[in-house]
């Protein structure tokens, strides 16, 4: 076998299939395995997703939100056992990939237009 | 003191542990080894060591010495071949011919792999001993930016002293990693998974033993 085939069936059987379909600009709720000792409970973090990095099995994306007037972002490991699910919330209407023009903007300004109510200009998605 | 194994590095990945952590991890094709000779303290060679080899080679391709030992043995001529030291109760578990597969090493063990660094040529200073090169890039700093500055006194000593660090021949060398943890053994695929990271190229010769240092 040769050197990449073994590396991607090892990374394979590290991949989840139960990832959503989603991308920047949407609305996510990540329900993060937490660990406290011994107990074991669920956070939920709820924001835009505002970059997916793809790279198999080391796929990562980002999530910001604003907790207490504070912008707070973090960085998921898309297969990572730790999500429990990745819930979809809302569709974004954006015109590129990275959002990282939401870290400059403040309140109204900071909101991305749902994909809902764009009339027109929507792109339909499988 | 049990005996190491031959293999290949493949390259490196990431797997998740048990907690969900992120565990970086080369992977090692270890396909069988075969031993090829067993040395007893008793026998004419006065020490209790075996010598394993792995991947087979056209005979025609070695020279006579060489090839007389696997005819000796009854096994495929071997490209690699490596001697392990034993102590004297293991010395009766092998015999010339046996298979040696990666389930020697279970997952959580501590393991020290050999292998050959990846050549960088002739190296300047900054790149082989991680010199600084020059303070400034300015006021009249000319064709100084990553020369190593001063080699030693003047009248006295009169010379360099040995083992003065240079430019020179950097990479190509024996290096040995301690201490990695077996993250997971596939035996169907012979596949040793190691954390961190390993000396040499893809595809370059590696030796997994258990820790010295265990």
């Amino acid at each position: 076998m040769s050197s990449i085939s073994i590396i991607e069936n090892l990374d394979s059987l590290e991949t989840r299939q139960d990832i959503p379909e989603f991308r920047a600009g949407d609305t996510l709720r990540v329900h993060v395995r937490i660990r406290e000792g011994e107990k074991e409970r669920v956070q939920v973090f709820e924001g835009t997703c505002i970059s997916r990095h793809n790279n198999g099995v080391r796929s990562t994306f980002t999530v910001r939100k604003l907790s207490y007037g504070v912008g707070v972002e973090r960085v998921f490991p898309l297969h990572s056992p730790r999500l429990a699910t990745i819930e979809v919330k809302d569709r974004g209407r954006v015109r590129r990939s990275r959002l990282y023009y939401l870290r400059e903007r403040i309140g109204k300004a900071a909101r991305v237009r749902n994909l809902r109510d764009v009339h027109g200009g929507g792109r339909s998605r499988s | 003191m049990a005996h190491g194994l031959l293999g290949k590095k493949v390259g490196m990945t990431q797997v998740f542990d048990q907690e969900g952590n992120q565990v970086p991890v080369t992977v090692l094709e270890m396909a069988p080894n075969t031993v090829v000779q067993v040395k007893t303290a008793e026998g004419k060679d006065g020490y209790n060591a075996v010598k394993i080899g792995t991947d087979a080679v056209d005979p025609k391709l070695l020279n006579r010495p060489e090839a007389g030992v696997f005819h000796r043995a009854g096994t495929d001529a071997l490209r690699h071949v490596r001697e392990f030291r034993l102590s004297d109760d293991e010395v009766g578990n092998y015999n010339a011919g046996d298979k040696l597969a990666v389930d020697v090493f279970t997952p959580g063990q501590k393991v020290d792999v050999t292998g050959t660094s990846k050549g960088r040529g002739f190296a300047g200073v900054v790149k082989r001993h991680g010199f600084k090169g020059a303070k400034e890039m300015t006021h009249g700093t000319h064709e100084y930016k990553r020369h190593a500055g001063s080699i030693g006194c003047s009248a006295y000593p009169a010379r360099v002293i040995k083992g003065k660090r240079m430019a020179g021949q950097m990479g190509v060398d024996r290096v040995t990693v301690r201490g990695l943890k077996v993250v997971a053994v596939y035996l169907e695929d012979n596949l040793l998974l190691v954390k961190g990271a390993i000396p040499g190229p893809k595809n370059g010769l590696v030796v997994a033993q258990a820790s010295a240092k265990s």
